[in-house]
């Protein structure tokens, strides 16, 4: 091994100019892929505030009784979809009303009768915030008869489903598109590298050295690139993370653990694009 | 130690190189390969380290038949041979030590094994000096005789030479052929492929010479031949 780590730093001395280049372009290849990685993840927390609001109301006709509406509760809070259901009295609603439209406060007050109805406020479960799911909801609270009316923001929780579907795509697609120009970019050095020591691999074959062993400082050279260029790339992001969270807007940067991964996919991308490279030259030799 | 049986070999793309070749060479032997550029001594020697394998009949070497290795048995064929050529074939940006070393480090062997057995191949070619050379730093003889000293770390059963004085002077070829007379008196046997037959008159050995791929002489069988006609054989054109 220790032979390997030294056969693998040899061939970092002695091409060093291409080194630092397929570093560099493999750092850049995979900047682009972490800039798409966090705008799909900025794009993921900014919809997932969202969706936080996503509710459906249903107002219940007037004077339905209280003992009804508590069991319909318990039944709302056994649908799949259901996160919270909450019970606003006819009370409670316009309490709320005087509290947060405090312009109006008199008009609340001077009312003779109630015209606020009651309603049930049901959250759904993350998963379960897109349009299809809701009216289905929609559809199932319409059954009961003491429901006069269904509200929830239909419109917009559709612009939401197709928002976030293109933001997938779209960051997908290109994601797989500069992971495979890394891919490419890896290879093509290796192969360079591979070319450059091609003698060298020759008289290595000629004493007696295993395909493996002609391999493994490639591969620990392929991965090595990988490692560095990733390392490059996140800290790249970390800088264009900063830059826009300190003048454009709040955003998130990736956790620890979700760095870690994509630096370990460009050990990952090296090690692999190496490996066919070498396997395409000792199938030739 | 080394058996051509029916031997043939084709080149994609190119005539016949080897055609029907049977011999054998025995351990501790040292053969002579001569014949005209292109007559297929080259071809015979890839035969023997399984750099090739033959169209048809076989090619036997310290007991396997090449054609019946797989990829990764070839390695352990090649770890049982010395190869040297007309090019040295050295790592240019290694010692000459570090050059012969490597055939060991590739094998895996064991650190602390590797600079005895190294410093004792440099000493029996005459390079103890010179180890911390480059061969930039070294004569076309010392060269060649760095590549000998990496082809018998290993302590090889044969040594296998293609022209390996062709880039060599008159002096350094001598003293080239001297060290593998040497290396064979203590026992190694070796198969040297030259094309310069005062060398080969020069040396009391076996002669096999090849013409177009064919055998068309070889000395320990056609010696008694001549010996009955009252001549010694050994003479080639
Ligand atoms: N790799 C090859 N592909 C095609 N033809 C080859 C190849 N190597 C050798 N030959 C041909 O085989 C014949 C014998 O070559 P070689 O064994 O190198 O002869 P020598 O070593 O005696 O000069 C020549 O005609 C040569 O052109
Ligand atoms: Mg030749």
């Amino acid at each position: 091994m220790s032979l390997t780590i030294r056969e693998t730093l040899l061939a970092f001395r002695r091409a060093p100019l291409l080194s630092v280049l397929s570093m560099t372009t493999i750092a850049f290849a995979l900047f682009v892929v972490g800039l798409f990685g966090l705008v799909a993840l900025n794009l993921r927390t900014a919809l997932a505030d969202i969706e936080e609001r996503v509710e459906v109301v249903a107002y219940l006709i007037r004077g339905t009784p209280v003992e009804i509406s508590t069991m319909a509760l318990g039944d709302i809070q056994a649908f799949p979809e259901v996160a919270s259901v909450q019970y606003v009295s006819e009370d409670d609603a316009l309490e709320r009303a005087r509290r947060q439209l405090v312009e109006f406060q008199g008009v609340f007050q001077d009312l003779e009768t109630n015209p606020l109805p009651a309603s049930l406020e049901i959250r759904l479960k993350p998963g379960f915030r897109d349009e299809d799911h809701v009216r289905q909801v929609a559809d199932r609270l319409r059954g009961f008869r003491f429901v006069e009316d269904i509200r929830y923001g239909r419109e917009w929780i559709a612009k939401l489903d197709r928002l976030r579907d293109i933001g997938a795509a779209v960051g997908l697609a290109i994601g797989i598109a500069f992971a495979l120009a890394s891919v490419i970019i890896i290879g093509t050095t290796i192969r360079m590298g591979v070319l450059h020591r091609s003698r060298e691999i020759a008289i290595m074959r000629l004493v007696g050295a295993t395909d493996g062993f002609i391999r493994r400082p490639f591969l620990l050279e392929g991965a090595l690139k990988g490692a560095v260029g990733g390392a490059a790339a996140m800290g790249l992001n970390y800088a264009a993370y900063l830059a826009v969270d300190r003048t454009l807007f709040d955003s998130v940067f990736f956790s620890r653990a979700e760095a870690g991964l994509i630096v370990l996919f460009g050990t990952a991308l090296g090690f692999l694009a190496s490996a066919q490279s070498v396997r395409r030259h000792l199938a030739r030799v | 130690m080394i058996r051509f049986t029916n031997a043939f070999k084709a080149y994609p793309r190119g005539s016949l190189a080897l055609k029907d070749a049977s011999f054998h060479v025995g351990r501790g032997e040292f053969v002579f390969l001569t014949g005209h550029s292109g007559a297929g001594k080259s071809t015979v020697l890839k035969l023997i380290y399984a750099e090739e394998f033959p169209t048809s009949g076989e090619v036997r070497v310290a007991g396997v038949v090449t054609s019946e290795l797989r990829r990764r048995e070839v390695p352990r064929l090649r770890r049982r041979l010395g190869v040297v050529f007309q090019d040295f074939r050295l790592l240019e940006d290694r010692t000459a030590e570090e050059n012969v070393a490597f055939a060991l480090e590739v094998t895996g062997a064991r650190r602390g094994t590797i600079a005895p057995k190294v410093m004792r191949v440099l000493a029996q070619v005459g390079l103890a000096a010179k180890a911390q050379a480059y061969p930039r730093e070294l004569s076309g003889g010392e060269q060649q005789r760095v590549a000998i000293a990496r082809a018998l770390v290993n302590d090889p059963h044969v040594l296998l030479a293609d022209e390996p004085t062709g880039n060599l002077d008159e002096r350094a070829a001598r003293g080239v052929v001297q060290l593998l007379r040497d290396i064979n008196a203590n026992g190694t046997a070796v198969v040297m492929a030259t094309h310069n037959l005062e060398l080969v008159r020069q040396a009391p050995y076996r002669v096999l010479e090849l013409q177009d791929g064919a055998i068309v002489y070889d000395s320990a069988v056609d010696e008694v031949r001549s010996n009955v006609g009252g001549q010694r054989g050994g003479t080639v054109t």
